[in-house]
C-alpha cells in the first residue's frame, strides 16, 4: 500500500502540522480570555447564555446587542477588542483552512488536482480574512 | 493513494478502532460543520451588513434557534477539547500510553460543561428567552 509520500525537515506541511496546533490552542486562549473579560464587564446579568457564547467566540459589538448592556461602544467597541477579533479570525481561518486541506487531501491523495484545490482553499482562507477583517472594521 | 483502496464506506466503519477511532471521527466532522457555519455565518453577516439581504438575515436567525445553538455548542467543545488532548498528546508523546484514560478524562470534563450549558441555554429559551 503506497502512502503520501512526505519529505522529512522543514517542509509546507509540518509547518501547517505545528501552526494547527498552535492556532488551536490560541483559538481557546482568545475564547477563554474574551469570556472572562465579558463576565468582568458585567455579562453576568447583562447577558444571556448565547450572547456570552457569541462574545466569546467573536468579540464584536453585533453580537452583544439583543443584551441589556447599558453601553454597548464604551466597554464594548473599542480598539482592544477589534485587536482580539482579528487574532481571532486570523487564528480561525488559519486552522479550518489547513483542516479542511487535511480532509480534501485524505481522499484526493496524490491526483493531479491537488495543486488545484490548495489554491481553491488558499484562496478561502484569504477571501474570509478580508472578509472577516471589513465586517471588524466597519461595523 | 486516496480512497483507491478496496475497502468500503461500511466496512471501515466495522473497524474496531473503539473510543479513540470515534474521536477521530467525530473531530472530523465537528470540523467540518464548524467551518461550514462560521463561513456561512461570515458571508450572511457580511451580506446582512452590505445589501440588507433578507435570505441572508433569514440564515441568521436560523443561527439564533436553540437547536441549532445546542449542536453547535456540542461541535465546538467537542473539537476544543479533542484538539486540546491531542495538542497535548503530541507535544509530549510520552503519555500517549494512557490514550484511552485520556478520552475518559475528555468525555469527565465534556459532560458536565456541555450539560450545563444545554441546561441553562434550553431552560432560558423555553421559558420565555
Amino acid at each position: 500500500m503506497r502512502g503520501r509520500t512526505v519529505q522529512a525537515g522543514f517542509n509546507f506541511e509540518y509547518i501547517m502540522w505545528i501552526n494547527t496546533r498552535i492556532s488551536g490552542v490560541a483559538l481557546i486562549v482568545l475564547a477563554a480570555i474574551g469570556m472572562a473579560s465579558a463576565l468582568y464587564l458585567g455579562a453576568r446579568t447583562q447577558m444571556d447564555l448565547p450572547t456570552l457564547m457569541r462574545w466569546t467566540f467573536f468579540p464584536n459589538p453585533n453580537h452583544v446587542v439583543n443584551s441589556n448592556i447599558p453601553d454597548i461602544a464604551l466597554g464594548w467597541s473599542n480598539g482592544l477588542w477589534q485587536v482580539m477579533q482579528i487574532l481571532m479570525v486570523f487564528f480561525a481561518a488559519t486552522h479550518a483552512a489547513n483542516g479542511l486541506r487535511t480532509v480534501i487531501e485524505d481522499f484526493i491523495g496524490q491526483s493531479i488536482a491537488r495543486p488545484l484545490l490548495r489554491g481553491f482553499v488558499f484562496s478561502l482562507w484569504l477571501f474570509f480574512i478580508i472578509v472577516a477583517i471589513y465586517v471588524i472594521l466597519a461595523s | 493513494m486516496g480512497i483507491t483502496r478496496s475497502v468500503g464506506f461500511f466496512q471501515g466503519l466495522k473497524y474496531q478502532g473503539g473510543g479513540p477511532m470515534l474521536a477521530w471521527m467525530f473531530h472530523r466532522i465537528t470540523g467540518i460543520a464548524l467551518l461550514s457555519f462560521v463561513g456561512l455565518h461570515v458571508l450572511s453577516s457580511f451580506l446582512m451588513q452590505q445589501l440588507g439581504s433578507d435570505f441572508a438575515t433569514t440564515i441568521n436567525s436560523l443561527y439564533e434557534s436553540w437547536g441549532f445553538q445546542s449542536v453547535i455548542i456540542f461541535c465546538v467543545l467537542f473539537h476544543a477539547l479533542n484538539g486540546l488532548r491531542i495538542a497535548i498528546l503530541d507535544i509530549w508523546p510520552q503519555f500517549l500510553a494512557y490514550q484511552r484514560e485520556s478520552l475518559w478524562l475528555q468525555w469527565f470534563i465534556f459532560t458536565p460543561v456541555y450539560g450545563l450549558t444545554i441546561f441553562i441555554l434550553v431552560q432560558h429559551a423555553l421559558s420565555g428567552g
